[in-house]
């Protein structure tokens, strides 16, 4: 049986350009290039090493996302997904991680899985909680932050590397798993890949059509308001100390000026 | 100004290879300037995202494109990571297509899959001790012995000389007639054959990441099968592929300015110098916004000369124009924005100094401002 395999990707502005704030202190992603989250680039390539070593698999990339994450989807395609699947729609606007999660679960109940693979956190927003959420609204084992990790008979196993111990963890499928930057380069799209992903389903879903009503979902619905956003100062030009005999002197002196000691 | 000629594919395709030099070339440039080469290895990783193969037909493990768009991207961003890799671009723009065109179906099929998944890089080796842009005036020899061929000669300032594979090697295989370009052949000599030797990497002011070597043949047993094209017909097939191997150049060259010029405005924008940021000053503002307006001029000269290559109307006087004017514009717009840099642009840490470097034999390789000046000359009927 074709084992179904879902990636849950993030369309993200670019983390080395400049960030910007709507109004409405959402990200603002008119101002900066967006991309395929590099974090979830691991999450496809898990999935893509999976997909190699079974039998037989099918990947389909999910996103939640404005008109232009088709783009991220089209890149995970590109690297050699099979098709995908993009939920959007104009009440999605300012959802945070519980409606996301909310979205994605009904996505990934929609077009059916077994196992449904994350990246460790969102280059952006930097929550990393969305995949056990996901998890626990699909009522399915979850296997978080996991460096390595393979799929066997039904059962997903993986390691987890912690501060002071490395864990061996094993769930039978469906589940929810989650994969770090420790995981493995993900591959470069290829030439070849590229072309072959213009020829790849890409579906459109709205909101209704996975069964969701609107005031569940967008900035209305948030549990948590941004306030306020102020761009961080720049950086100011530190302090050098020429060492001409002083310098130890010098350090330490800064260092306990400063009360760092 | 907005470039028209790329659609979505070009776009996606031009972001893998950013992210692929950003992440896989542009950190190690400084350990292969050391080097005085980039590691073989590299070129295998190129392969796996398909620059080697794009114009290898599909039959061959290629993708089989016609078009240049892709290969002018491919160097574009290559010169927008302020890297080079000269054996890549040699093999891929000037070697490559003389392959394409003059190969049989046995050399096609011994040579092209090892193309496409970088198992083989080809280099050319044309230049001799005695004779530059004057090819008729070559002594390398190669003398009919049975289905063989007895190679003897030296070459120099061969790109890609110590890394190749494969070395088509321009020799004289007959002295008949009247006319000296006639008996020029093309002999594609394989790494290890007997006799082939390479000499040194020979040490240059910049492109100090490409292999640039002496190749000596001393009697080396070249397979007539191994002769590309018609025997004594190189003459004509090594000045049908100019046009392209100069835009190739003119591509680097305005690649190459533009990330002078962000590498200046990332700079002035930073350094403060008399309490204020260089950028302030009116000098740095004029003298940026004239690399600004000299690269836009030079690029919309390029792409205009990218798709008539494509649409085969590229004639060696445009080139020669195209290539004369962006290597020129190249010189001036790395030298200005070095010079907004002031000492620091002069130190081998930063990219500026590299660039600068670089860009002084793009006026001297793949025929010069002045051979460049002769051929646009000769179009005018002078």
């Amino acid at each position: 049986m074709t084992m179904r395999i879902v990636v849950c990707v993030k369309y993200v502005p670019d983390a080395t350009g400049d960030r910007y704030f709507a109004d409405d202190l959402t990200t603002d992603r008119e101002a900066v290039d967006g991309l395929l989250s590099e974090l979830d680039e691991y999450a496809v390539e898990q999935a893509l090493q999976i997909a190699e070593a079974a039998d037989d698999a099918e990947i389909t990339v999910l996103t939640v996302g404005p008109e232009d994450a088709k783009d991220a989807l089209r890149k995970a395609l590109s690297m050699g997904a099979d098709k995908a699947l993009h939920v959007e729609d104009d009440a999605l606007h300012g959802t945070d991680v519980l409606g996301t999660s909310l979205v994605l679960a009904k996505a990934v109940e929609h077009t059916g899985y077994d196992l449904v693979l994350c990246g460790m956190a969102s280059t952006d927003g930097g929550m990393g909680v969305l995949p056990a959420i996901l998890a626990e609204r699909l009522g399915v084992p979850q296997m978080t932050l996991l460096s390595e990790l393979a799929v066997q008979d039904g059962v997903v196993t993986g390691r987890r590397d912690g501060d002071s111990a490395s864990e061996e963890l094993r769930a039978v499928l469906p589940a929810v798993v989650s994969v770090t930057d420790q995981s493995g380069e993900a591959r470069y799209p290829s030439f070849k890949g590229i072309m072959a992903a213009k020829k790849k389903p890409l579906e459109s879903l709205d909101l209704s059509d996975v069964g969701i009503e609107e005031d569940q979902v967008g900035l209305e619905n948030a549990w948590t308001t941004v306030l306020e956003a102020t761009k961080r100062p720049a950086r100011t030009a530190g302090t050098i100390v020429n060492d001409e005999g002083e310098g130890g002197k010098q350090l330490a002196a800064y260092l306990a000026d400063g009360r760092f000691v | 100004m907005e470039r028209n000629l790329f659609d979505e594919q070009h776009d996606a395709f031009r972001a893998t290879v950013r992210q692929f030099m950003a992440k896989e070339v542009a950190p190690h440039m400084p350990e292969w300037e050391a080097a005085g080469m980039v590691p073989r290895e590299l070129f295998k990783k190129t392969a796996q995202i398909g620059i080697n193969g794009l114009q290898v037909p599909e039959a061959f493990g290629g993708a089989g494109v016609d078009s240049f768009l892709l290969n002018a991207i491919v160097f574009e961003e290559i010169g927008y990571a302020a890297a080079s890799l000269g054996g890549l671009q040699v093999h891929l723009n000037t070697v490559l297509p003389y392959f394409l065109e003059y190969a049989n179906d046995e050399q096609k099929s011994r040579w092209f899959p090892g193309f496409a998944d970088g198992d083989l890089i080809a280099s050319i080796a044309m230049t001799e001790p005695g004779t530059g842009s004057d090819l008729a005036g070559m002594t390398t020899t190669a003398v009919r012995d049975g289905d063989d061929y007895i190679l003897n000669g030296a070459k120099t300032f061969i790109t890609g000389g110590i890394n190749a594979d494969l070395v088509i090697v321009v020799a004289r295989t007959s002295r008949d007639g009247d006319n000296r370009r006639d008996g020029l052949s093309l002999l594609v000599v394989e790494a290890g054959m007997e006799g082939f030797v390479r000499g040194r990497n020979l040490e240059k002011l910049g492109l100090k990441s490409s292999d640039t070597a002496e190749l000596l043949f001393d009697q080396v047993r070249v397979p007539a099968r191994n002769v590309l094209g018609a025997e004594g017909g190189a003459f004509a097939m090594l000045t049908s592929n100019l046009a392209q191997e100069r835009l190739s150049i003119s591509i680097t060259a305005q690649a190459t300015a533009t990330a002078a010029l962000n590498l200046a405005i990332d700079y002035v924008r930073e350094r403060k110098v008399f309490g204020r940021r260089v950028a302030d000053f009116q000098n740095t503002k004029f003298v940026l916004a004239d690399c600004a307006t000299e690269l836009e001029a030079a690029q919309a000269l390029i792409d205009r000369a990218i798709l008539a290559l494509d649409t085969g109307t590229l004639t060696p006087a445009d080139a020669a124009k195209v290539k004369l004017f962006a290597t020129e514009t190249q010189a001036r717009v790395i030298d200005r924005c070095l010079q907004l840099h002031g000492g620091y642009g002069y130190m081998r840490e930063y990219p500026i100094s590299r660039l600068y470097a670089d860009a002084r034999v793009t006026r001297i390789f793949g025929g010069t401002s002045e051979v460049m000046k002769s051929v646009i000359s000769k179009s005018l009927a002078l």
